[in-house]
């Protein structure tokens, strides 16, 4: 076979009587097809993204025309009177998702922590996969074990004990259906748990041993040296890891869409049903009754999408700052 | 001496406090499992492989148009998300560099984070709105768009791990570039390419976000891929939301039969993984 390249090491002065045709061969040349043909798929990533926020912007132009920045703040969802507010949903998306990381960051540090420092490696392992497991279970099964199983359990068993005993406050009043706030914020800690856990520990395996050792050579508990050496030297790393498991939730919609009980209203009580940003989505998108209805939902989801831009862009530099690009690249 | 003793009772009491955080994450595991094979067991049987969901208040029927589906579905997305995945992959580690190589691998995390709906409300504005109607074929094209960032990471990570020199080697013996990657730098990385394949496909069998205005569902076999089509996915997820318990029952059967698929997907995954370390 005759490489191209060779023409590189003739006389350059053949090169200059040649030159048209050699380089219409080297432009035609394997290389450089396969060259561009790598570089036009590598592009289509960036197109693909400039293409989803274009076409979110554009759909719901009629809604931002109609409402202005009121859609944020507005309280009503009508779909026969054409009146569209999205408060209800941000508030929402809001509280159970941060309900679910308060619950959440402890729980998946303290695991990362456990299997990290504290148990033998091959017993942290096994861990690790099975919290690993649990991030590979789709989110439609966490929706049914949730309808099913959690849902009718909070009924029963969660509701009234908060009513009872925690009633007096207005976070715990009111019947408990089962589906509702409490559920959807249990669903998520579940879900969220994994994300956080496994970045965390990544983190944790990052902090020289060196820092460790320095603890202990000062005298320090193993408490004390996982306070004052591993913890604030992954502090971004974990808050990081924490911000995107807050990107996982507020994004979550199947499970969420289940037991969430999906009535838009701005709740005070835990047990009350409420409603998620993606669920309105995902239930009423196909079946919108107008242009304007469609449009509604299209602003809900691009501020969803800015939200989890912000929010995962935000957490990558964080998670890159700890691990110095080397394991925080990896797609989770 | 107290002071020591409080320290090292408080050292415990936090290990402790760990070792429970850990049972706590590891409780809703155990459980979700126990409930996925119980249910799903006791409701499996070979009509759920042959028949596709009775009319409602009949007893009986299966998803076999759902399983159906899955794999036409998953089909389709890998042949347009794997191909834009590896090749953009190998533009990043082979010819690419700088800014804009690093803002591809910004874009492609940024979209791995998108919330799966978001994918399925594009998907419904460029196909299912200029094709007038549900179809196959957007749904794979919202499943394919979740495909590319995962099968382009994890195959950027594992054509970094090939040694320069075999690439050396291969282009001292006049080998063009092209040939090169594709016959000995890919080749060489292949087992990983396939786990990230693999991982990917795992993770879209899945999803149900994207295929609810896309593919739709569809209650009976599609002929086309232009019209609706059902998924597994969507099925449990329109049968866990019913209100029979002859669904719910066919609903658990599916989660089993996805979660196993799924499983078996990624013990695969790291089956090939593993064996690519101990070639090494």
């Amino acid at each position: 076979m005759i490489d191209d390249d060779v023409g590189v090491a003739e006389e350059p002065v053949l090169r200059e009587i040649e030159t048209t045709g050699w380089e219409i061969k080297k432009r035609l040349s394997g290389d450089n097809i396969f060259k561009w043909m790598t570089f036009l798929f590598a592009f289509s990533v960036l197109a693909i993204l400039l293409l989803m926020v274009v076409e979110m912007v554009e759909e719901s132009l009629l809604s931002m025309d109609k409402f202005g920045w009121g859609f944020i703040t507005g309280q009503d969802w009508d779909a026969v009177q054409e009146s569209f507010g999205a408060l209800p949903f941000i508030w929402g998306s809001v509280v159970t998702s941060i309900l679910a990381l308060l619950l959440a960051t402890p729980l998946s540090v303290g695991t990362a922590l456990f299997i990290t420092e504290i148990v033998p490696k091959k017993a942290g392992g096994v861990v690790a996969s099975l919290v690993e497991l649990l991030a590979a279970i789709p989110s439609v099964i966490y929706g049914l074990w949730g309808v099913l199983v959690m849902a009718p359990w909070v009924q029963r068993s969660v509701g009234p004990f908060l009513i009872d005993h925690l009633g007096f406050l207005p976070f715990f009043k009111g019947p408990a259906y089962g589906v509702g706030i409490l559920a959807a914020v249990f669903i998520l800690m579940i879900m969220v748990v994994p994300i956080i856990t496994s970045i965390t520990k990544e983190v944790i395996l990052a902090v020289p041993q060196s820092q460790r050792e320095a603890a202990i050579a000062l005298g320090a508990t193993r408490w004390e040296m996982l306070r004052i050496a591993v913890l604030p030297y992954g502090k971004s790393g974990i808050l990081g890891a924490v911000i995107l498991g807050l990107g996982r939730a507020i994004g979550e919609t199947m499970a969420v869409t289940m037991v969430i009980g999906n009535t838009p209203q701005i709740f005070t009580s835990l047990l009350a049903p409420g409603y998620t940003m993606p669920s309105v989505i995902a239930n009423e998108f196909a079946e919108a009754s107008s242009n304007l209805h469609s449009a509604a939902l299209m602003e809900i989801g691009l501020i969803l999408l800015v939200v989890t831009l912000i929010i995962n862009s935000l957490a990558r530099l964080l998670i890159w700052s700890v691990t110095r690009g080397e394991r925080g690249g990896n797609v989770i | 001496m107290t002071v020591l003793a409080w320290r090292k009772g408080k050292s415990a009491g936090m290990t402790l406090l760990m070792a429970l955080f850990t049972l706590a994450v590891l409780i809703p595991l155990v459980l979700i499992f126990i409930h996925i094979i119980k249910m799903g067991f006791s409701s499996i049987n070979l009509d759920f492989f042959l028949q596709i969901p009775k009319p409602t208040g009949e007893t009986g029927g299966g998803m076999a148009n759902g399983l159906a589906g899955s794999a036409i579905l998953i089909t389709l997305a890998s042949l347009l998300g794997i191909p834009v995945g590896i090749f953009g992959a190998i533009y990043l580690t082979e010819y690419g560099g700088g800014r804009f190589s690093d803002l591809i691998r910004f874009c492609a995390d940024v979209l791995s984070g998108i919330p799966s709906i978001i994918t399925g409300m594009v998907a419904y504005t460029l196909l299912v709105v200029p094709l007038k109607g549900f179809s196959a074929l957007a749904g794979a094209f919202a499943l394919s768009l979740i495909m590319i960032p995962i099968v382009l990471r994890t195959t950027e990570e594992q054509l970094k791990l090939v040694p320069g020199t075999l690439r050396e080697a291969s282009l001292a013996l006049g080998i063009p570039l092209w040939r090169t990657t594709l016959k000995v730098t890919l080749r060489s990385a292949l087992t990983g390419v396939i786990t990230g394949i693999l991982l990917s496909i795992a993770r879209v069998a899945g999803e149900t976000a994207p295929l609810l205005f896309t593919a739709l569902g569809n209650q009976f076999w599609s002929r086309k891929l232009t019209e609706p089509i059902a998924a597994m996915p969507l099925q449990i997820f329109s049968f866990a939301i019913s209100p029979y318990d002859d669904w719910h029952r066919l609903a658990w059967a599916g989660a089993l039969v996805l979660v196993t698929i799924m499983f078996g997907l990624s013990l695969a995954a790291r089956y090939f993984g593993r064996s690519r370390q101990s070639g090494n």
